[in-house]
């Protein structure tokens, strides 16, 4: 697995916030391609901060991201849009439009694989809503097409927001602590999916997580941050309990 | 464990400097404005009189009047809908360009924010005249001043809900790769719709009020005749004009009631 080809390359990457914030430290690192990587750290530590700047959601400040052996930073309009479209993002509040349907939400993941005046009236393909279903399908909740979007369990919503994001046939998917707010059994049912999509599609896979445990037991590698800087990267077969109890620790001595 | 030390307070928040600042400065210019313009309270009450004779000459409604007055009474009611519709399909993309959670370019936001400022400085009555000179008598005059009224007033509700909603749905369209555009479509719209049509409708009871007085400049509708039973001292007629807006004010008043809460 360490000899695969990066799909994403850090090269000395920084982020101070407007305010003077530093939200990452000299970052360098690569990330193979098909890897199940978590993220782990305190809060505070910059994990959404590293996310976001892989589809661009977060400038940095300075250094080089590449995305598929292409340097991201000066993408604009088009190009950003097509380097999103293949990033699927996936967030701890699942963010789906609630007014609206479960479809319509599934098929908001499809928007950017056409021209903005048919998105508006609607007019997606017989095969992409097809494809819709068979999304849910994956996600075990096709039974939900037509359900509205906040009348669905967290769990649920988690589901449907994977589904719209698989409309993307994305290459690589971004999880900000996808489960933080869902209760154990579902958060199984969400990290199995993501799971699932890693291994049959070959999806290259990055989740940012509060709990050890579940980072053991789902990660192919874990890196961990602190205060910005990446402090720890080892594969999962080196990792260790204390490994991780030291990436918290240190941070609650320090402070 | 160490006590936490608390961030300390400056001198000003301590002891509501400001806020005890404001009301004072408030409370002074109240009282200077109602010097300066000489309100006087109680030739409010010496007048009173006046006014309850005024009444009594509308006690005894002419009832035959009113199969005169439905027709520029429905007149009214269209130039109020039409200029409402107006003047709220222009809103939106005002609205869209004036909220501070979609549009970042604070020179363009600004810019907007002041033609909508200046816009709703105009008065009403002003616009009416301006537009009855142009267009004549008539309702033509009457509809455009509504519609302008309308987009002043409703641009200005429409991005204030506009900055109250959920910016997750906007984050997780804009790392789907869509356009500024779908976002809006996708994202926004349906978190704004019934806000939207509630406020379109508390336009529209306005504007049949609205469009009585602008009658009064020519501007088309009831007003007109309003205008003339007054001139001509037919106060009963008056009154038949009065309770007639009203039952037109009561009933969009009720239906767009029913509209919100089915609505909402
Ligand atoms: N928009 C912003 N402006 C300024 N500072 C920010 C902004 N977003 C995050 N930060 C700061 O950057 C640092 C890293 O934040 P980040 O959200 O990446 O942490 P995190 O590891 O995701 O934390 P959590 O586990 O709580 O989600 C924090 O100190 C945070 O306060
Ligand atoms: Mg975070």
């Amino acid at each position: 697995m360490e000899q695969a080809t990066p799909i994403i390359s850090f090269k000395g990457v920084n982020k101070v916030y407007n305010n003077g914030t530093v939200g990452l430290k000299d970052i360098s690192f690569d990330i193979p391609r098909g890897q199940f990587l978590v993220v782990v750290g305190l809060s505070g530590a910059g994990k959404s901060t590293l996310l976001r700047t892989i589809n661009r959601m977060h400038e940095i400040t300075s250094g080089e991201i590449t995305v598929e052996d292409e340097a991201i930073g000066d993408y604009k309009g088009k190009a950003l849009r097509l380097l999103r479209r293949k990033i699927g993002m996936i967030f701890q509040g699942f963010n789906l439009i609630n007014r609206s349907s479960v479809e319509k939400n599934v098929l908001s993941g499809r928007v950017s694989y056409y021209a903005t005046w048919k998105t508006i009236l609607g007019l997606f393909s017989k095969a992409d809503k097809e494809k819709a279903v068979h999304a849910l399908e994956r996600v075990n909740l096709v039974e939900k097409l037509y359900t509205r979007a906040d009348e669905l369990s967290g769990g649920q919503q988690q589901r449907v927001a994977i589904a719209r994001t698989l409309m993307q046939d994305p290459k690589i998917i971004l999880a900000d602590e996808p489960v933080a707010s869902l209760d154990p059994l579902t958060t199984k049912t969400v990290m199995d999916t993501l799971k699932r999509l890693n291994q049959e599609d070959g999806i290259t896979v990055i989740v940012n997580l509060h709990s050890v445990a579940l980072a053991r037991e789902y990660a192919d590698r874990i890196i961990g941050l602190r205060a910005g800087q990446l402090v720890y990267d080892q594969p999962i077969a080196k990792v260790t309990v204390d490994d991780l109890d030291q990436i918290y620790q240190a941070e609650g001595e320090k402070a | 464990m160490s006590t936490p030390t608390i961030p300390r307070r400056s001198w000003t928040q301590r002891y509501h400097v400001k806020g005890i600042g404001w009301t004072v400065l408030l409370l002074v210019l109240l009282v200077a404005s109602a010097q300066m313009t000489g309100v006087n309270v109680g030739m409010f009450f010496s007048n009173l009189g006046q006014f309850t004779n005024l009444l009594v000459r509308m006690s005894n409604p002419a009832w035959d009047y009113t199969a005169v007055i439905i027709q520029p009474l429905l007149e009214t009611i269209q130039m109020a809908i039409l200029g409402t519709t107006i003047g709220a399909a222009f809103a939106i993309p005002f609205a869209v360009l004036s909220a501070s959670n979609l549009i970042h370019n604070r020179w363009l936001r600004g810019l907007t924010r002041l033609f909508l400022d200046l816009v709703r400085t105009l008065p009403d009555l002003l616009l009416a005249a301006i537009f009855v000179a142009i267009f004549g008598i008539g309702s033509t005059a009457g509809v455009i001043t509504l519609a302008i009224f309308s987009f002043g007033m409703v641009s200005k509700l429409f991005y204030e809900v506009i900055e109250t909603i959920d910016m997750g749905p906007l984050e997780a369209l804009e790392s789907v790769g869509a356009t500024k555009i779908t976002i809006i479509w996708y994202a926004v719209l349906p978190q704004i719709l019934n806000q939207f049509v509630s406020y379109f409708l508390y336009t529209l009871e306005i504007n049949v009020r609205a469009s009585t007085v602008l009658g009064y400049l020519g501007a088309g509708g009831i007003g007109v005749f309003l205008q003339r039973s007054l001139n001509e001292f037919n106060y009963n007629q008056t009154a038949v004009i009065i309770l007639a807006t009203l039952v037109v004010v009561l009933v969009i008043d009720g239906v767009s009631n029913h509209l919100r809460r089915v609505l909402l």
